[in-house]
């Protein structure tokens, strides 16, 4: 057994307990065991690799390792830690970001580090490889820092429009394939150069288009992209670790954006190629009539007769950091025999699954929060829904309106049942900048101002 | 069928002693005078000590006379401590603004002062002789029983909040005569069956009769013209009837008189459940009609002896064939039929407070400054329709409005699947696959090893990870993305191989990539760990 054969070995292994570790997520009794795997994994990956590094290497290179991989896993660590729930969005963004620009390096210094190939094909075959990781690496890169600065509101959330800012994605696509002829045919750092910055471009330029409520999509697609990134490099270095690797985080991404795509009825072509803000603009002008509102005292009355009651949140809960008082509420009223549930849109919040995340963190039993299919036929029968912070996921129009932008995207039924409190800072649109009639039936309130004083509120008068 | 509490007449009214005098606070806003009712047997009043503190609120002064709460539990002292003034009966008539129950006499239209305000119920439409009375003086009366049946003015809606109560009562009245359980049990002492109820008609009264008596126990069944409360008689415990006959829906909100077709139809189903069920609940009303007849005789006779039926129609000619408007009467077949026409007066306390609120309503709309200052807007459809006289000219009938009661019918009943996403057809889609594959195909037979095995793996494993992702708990997906955010950190794997490079360049580079890479380990691992331990289950 030499070095080398034993860090293959290790790398079979390594993946066979990735693939457990994502098996193991799929329920919350296995999913501790699963980051269990994951961790094993890793850990005998990064052995073999260090192990086979280290193996006739010189000082210095053991030393930046050692380094290297001592600094990065203290930020990793110290970052994690201190991470609220509902800056889980930015983080996750910002991870994203440091895989695309690692993607990027290990690229580059496959360029930079001439090996020998035993034919010309092989080598343009290399060649190639190079510029795809890169590529994909750097569009990952500039992608999730946007995405990041997004979510962490330190640039606006609403769409870049740029004129003709679909053909800027095609053109700088179509040049990228021009470059990848051009470098393999005749290599030059300045070609590796050039399609470093259009990636970069191309990754900010596409991200900086999404608006807000198109987040989950945009998060779970640059998570696919980071897997690909890692995937183009396993081809690079002829590791077949990266590759499976790679590929599972990939399809992974993938599948997650397929998902949150369904939820809103859109395709992923559409997403990518615009928000919604800009479909909806045409003229609304439809008399829906006039709200009512409601104190928090009423609804505390309200919720104290009632038999069960649903609340259905949405990002407003997490902007308002809503989801301690909201756990509380939900405690007193299971304490008084009040069913309570919470019914989760799939793309509610800027993450998929972002809401069990913070409800999560409140303390709510994750056995009562449901998934929109699993809660949608309840809600004929139930007294009272709180919507908090949530606006396109609840709306009727949805359903009922053929000509509303937002038809066909499957919603919760909120409105079916006898009760309906809205909890809202204004009557302004939601993402979607669609009106939402939910806020003029006969059995719906609304309760004006930041949802966690509101609710609070309410625990008060409870 | 929307029921119609009526509003009786009142007596013939003593002559009036005191000329109006009182004299406005101008200071606080108007006045408002909350009366006496002097109508027999009424025991209602228009205003209960948490309705004084809302017009205290927007701005009024408030004048109750004396001994007005006394029938409804409210004590004068309750009044006084809510804010109001506790007078005589001659400074509470000549308020600037009074309200009542019941329309007010001759003899209590003279004690108004001039250009007052007067609410209550009048039923203009039964009443032109008492609102021709009211139109000699320079008055503004506002009939509340005239609120126009439209969303907004729900919160006004007298007839809604008294039928609501009259609807109750009347499951109570007739649990009082019934002789047995409404609920079924199963006691040691042998098994009772639950009680059947019928309700006729399914507006606020009816609605409210069935709540009241599915919440008893007993199994109860609903009859109505218009198709579309089916779910609302579901939503609160009963089973709709209903009478297969095309009918129109309605669009103001009250039934129509119906086909002939159908009334024979559901004539057939009045006698078929008349001799099944135990008790019968009639609330059918066609406003400025006589009530329809439900219940014939026959099928009166083909009731079981102890049944009941309450005719909460009575006063307007009754459903029931044998009901005597306010008394009780029991057949030779020992059925009891009560034509009880005080059923939301049998619950004073209660009563009074819904119409209160109903009257604070009206006067927050008609006080938009809240500053106790009474304004009237003719553009208002609710304003307009409540005002049966204003300034002495009579403004009734106010022009139709249109509402619905169907309101999401129309376009929740539109063909949903219209704008169905532009999917690709089947042979553009084989098409493609078909390329796709083709390509794959392609490109792996002309490459040298490795690539043809490294595709190999790749396709496997995206086609693992298509299955294994697929089965995650839709909660778990943010865990899902940052544990597949620290394993995409296994690009380190790459950057450490380099970093033994014998290039500063390289190295430098390696450097910065095992450095992010490992955050991206550590920080995906941690952070996962952190989340799955708040996860717990209830």
């Amino acid at each position: 057994m030499t070095v080398e054969s034993a860090a293959t070995a290790a790398y079979i292994v390594a993946a066979l307990l990735f693939i457990l570790s994502l098996a193991g997520l799929s329920k919350h009794e296995t999913a501790r065991s699963g980051v269990v795997f994951g961790i094993a994994g890793m850990t005998i990956a990064l052995g073999a690799t260090i192990i086979a590094a280290i193996d006739g290497a010189e000082a210095l290179g053991i030393v930046l390792l050692l380094v290297a991989v001592a600094i990065g896993g203290a930020i990793g660590l110290w970052r994690a830690r201190i991470v609220e729930m509902t800056g889980m969005p930015e983080l996750i963004a910002l991870l994203h970001s440091f895989v695309g620009l690692a993607a990027v390096l290990v690229g580059w210094n496959g360029y930079l580090e001439h090996g020998s190939f035993p034919s010309q094909s092989l080598e343009d075959i290399h060649n190639a490889e190079v510029f795809i990781g890169v590529f994909i690496g750097a569009v990952t890169f500039t992608g999730s820092i946007v995405a990041n600065l997004k979510l962490s509101a330190k640039i606006s959330s609403a769409p870049l429009v740029l004129p003709g800012k679909n053909l800027l994605n095609l053109g700088a696509l179509g040049l990228f394939v021009v470059l990848t002829v051009w470098f393999v045919i005749s290599p030059a750092l300045w070609l590796l150069i050039l399609v470093t910055i259009v990636a970069l471009a191309l990754g900010w330029h596409l991200v900086a288009s999404i608006g807000g409520g198109d987040m989950p999509v945009v998060v779970s697609m640059l998570n696919s992209y980071s897997g690909w990134a890692a995937a183009a490099a396993g081809f690079l270095l002829n590791n077949d670790l990266l590759i499976v690797t790679g590929a599972l985080v990939g399809s992974s991404g993938a599948y997650l954006s397929y998902i949150m795509c369904k939820a809103m009825n859109r395709s992923f072509i559409s997403v990518i190629a615009g928000g919604f803000g800009i479909e909806a603009k045409g003229g609304d002008d439809t008399e829906y009539g006039e709200h009512r509102e409601i104190t928090a005292q009423d609804t505390a009355e309200l919720l104290t007769n009632a038999s069960s009651v649903i609340i259905t949140p949405g990002y407003g809960m997490a902007v308002a950091q809503a989801q301690y008082p909201v756990a509380d509420l939900t405690k007193k009223l299971r304490e008084r025999g009040v069913e309570v549930r919470f019914g989760i849109h799939p793309v509610a919040g800027r993450l998929p699954g972002h809401m069990n995340v913070l409800l999560a963190e409140a303390k709510v039993p994750y056995d009562i929060v449901l998934e929109m299919d699993e809660i949608n036929d309840d809600f004929a029968s139930t007294s009272v829904v709180l919507v908090i912070g949530a606006n396109d996921t609840v709306n009727p129009a949805a359903s009922e309106d053929p000509s509303s932008p937002i038809a066909g995207m499957p919603v919760l039924h909120v409105w079916e049942a006898e009760n309906v409190i809205v909890f809202k800072r204004s009557m302004a649109a939601g993402y979607a900048g669609v009106q939402n009639p939910l806020f003029f039936r006969d059995n719906t309130q609304m309760l004006f101002g930041d949802a966690k004083d509101r609710v609070e509120d309410i625990l008060r008068a409870l | 069928m929307t029921d119609e509490i009526e509003s009786q007449e009142t007596a013939p009214g003593a002559a009036p002693d005191t000329a109006p005098d009182s004299s406005a606070g101008p200071e606080i806003g108007s006045v408002i005078g909350v009366v006496t009712e002097t109508a027999p047997g009424e025991t209602r009043v228009a205003g209960t000590p948490a309705t004084v503190v809302q017009l205290v609120k927007i701005g009024y002064r408030v004048v109750v006379e004396s001994g007005a709460g006394a029938k409804s539990a409210f004590t004068d002292d309750a009044y006084a401590e809510a804010g109001a003034e506790v007078t005589d009966t001659a400074t509470a008539w000549g308020a600037d603004v009074v309200l009542k129950v019941n329309a007010p006499s001759t003899g209590e239209i003279a004690q108004l002062k001039d250009d007052a305000v007067v609410a209550s119920f009048i039923a203009p439409a039964l009443n032109p002789e008492l609102l021709a009375a009211l139109s000699q003086r320079s008055l503004t009366v506002l009939a509340m029983d005239a609120v126009p049946r439209i969303s907004r003015a729900q919160s006004m809606d007298v007839l809604s909040s008294m039928a609501n109560i009259a609807g109750y009562r009347a499951v109570v009245e007739a649990a009082h005569e019934f002789g047995r359980f409404f609920t079924g049990q199963v006691t040691a002492a042998g098994k009772v069956p639950p009680a059947k109820v019928l309700v006729a008609g399914a507006g606020v009264a009816g609605l409210a009769a069935i709540g009241a008596a599915s919440s008893l126990g007993a199994v109860v069944r609903a009859t109505d013209p218009r198709p579309e409360v089916a779910d609302q008689v579901k939503s609160i415990g009963g089973e709709y009837l209903k009478v297969d006959v095309e009918v129109e829906e309605s669009t103001d909100g009250y039934a129509k008189a119906t086909s002939e077709d159908y009334d024979r139809r559901a004539a057939e189903i009045y006698s078929e459940q008349a001799a099944d069920v135990d008790i019968v609940i009639t609330t059918a009303l066609i406003p400025g009609r006589a009530a329809p007849r439900l219940l014939t005789e026959a099928d009166i006779a083909s009731m079981k002896p102890g049944s009941v039926v309450v005719d909460m129609a009575a006063a307007q000619g009754g459903n029931v064939a044998g009901s005597v408007a306010g008394e009780k009467v029991v057949t030779a077949n020992g059925v009891t039929i009560l034509g009880y026409t005080d059923l939301a007066g049998r619950l004073p306390t209660q009563a009074s407070q819904l119409y209160g609120t109903n009257l604070v309503n009206l006067l927050k709309l008609l006080t938009p400054e809240k500053d106790g200052r009474l304004v009237l807007d003719f553009e208002d459809v609710v304003q307009r329709g409540v005002t049966v006289v204003r300034d002495g000219e009579t403004t009734w009938p106010p022009p139709a409005v249109q509402v619905s009661a169907a309101p999401a019918a129309a376009p929740a009943k539109a063909p949903e699947p219209v704008p169905e996403k532009a999917k690709a057809t089947p042979l553009a889609k084989g098409l493609l696959i078909a390329v796709g594959v083709l390509a794959l195909f392609l490109v792996n037979a002309f490459a040298p090893q490795p690539l043809p095995q490294h595709f190999t793996v790749l396709v496997l494993s995206i086609v693992i990870g298509y299955y294994v992702i697929g089965k995650v708990h839709h909660a778990l997906h943010t865990p899902l993305m940052s544990v597949t955010n620290a394993i995409s950190g296994i690009i380190v794997v790459g950057a450490l191989v380099q970093i033994t490079s014998d290039d500063l360049a390289i190295q430098l580079l390696a450097f910065v990539a095992v450095l992010l890479a490992s955050i991206n380990v550590f920080g995906g691992f941690a952070v996962t760990r952190r989340m799955l331990s708040m996860f717990s289950k209830g």
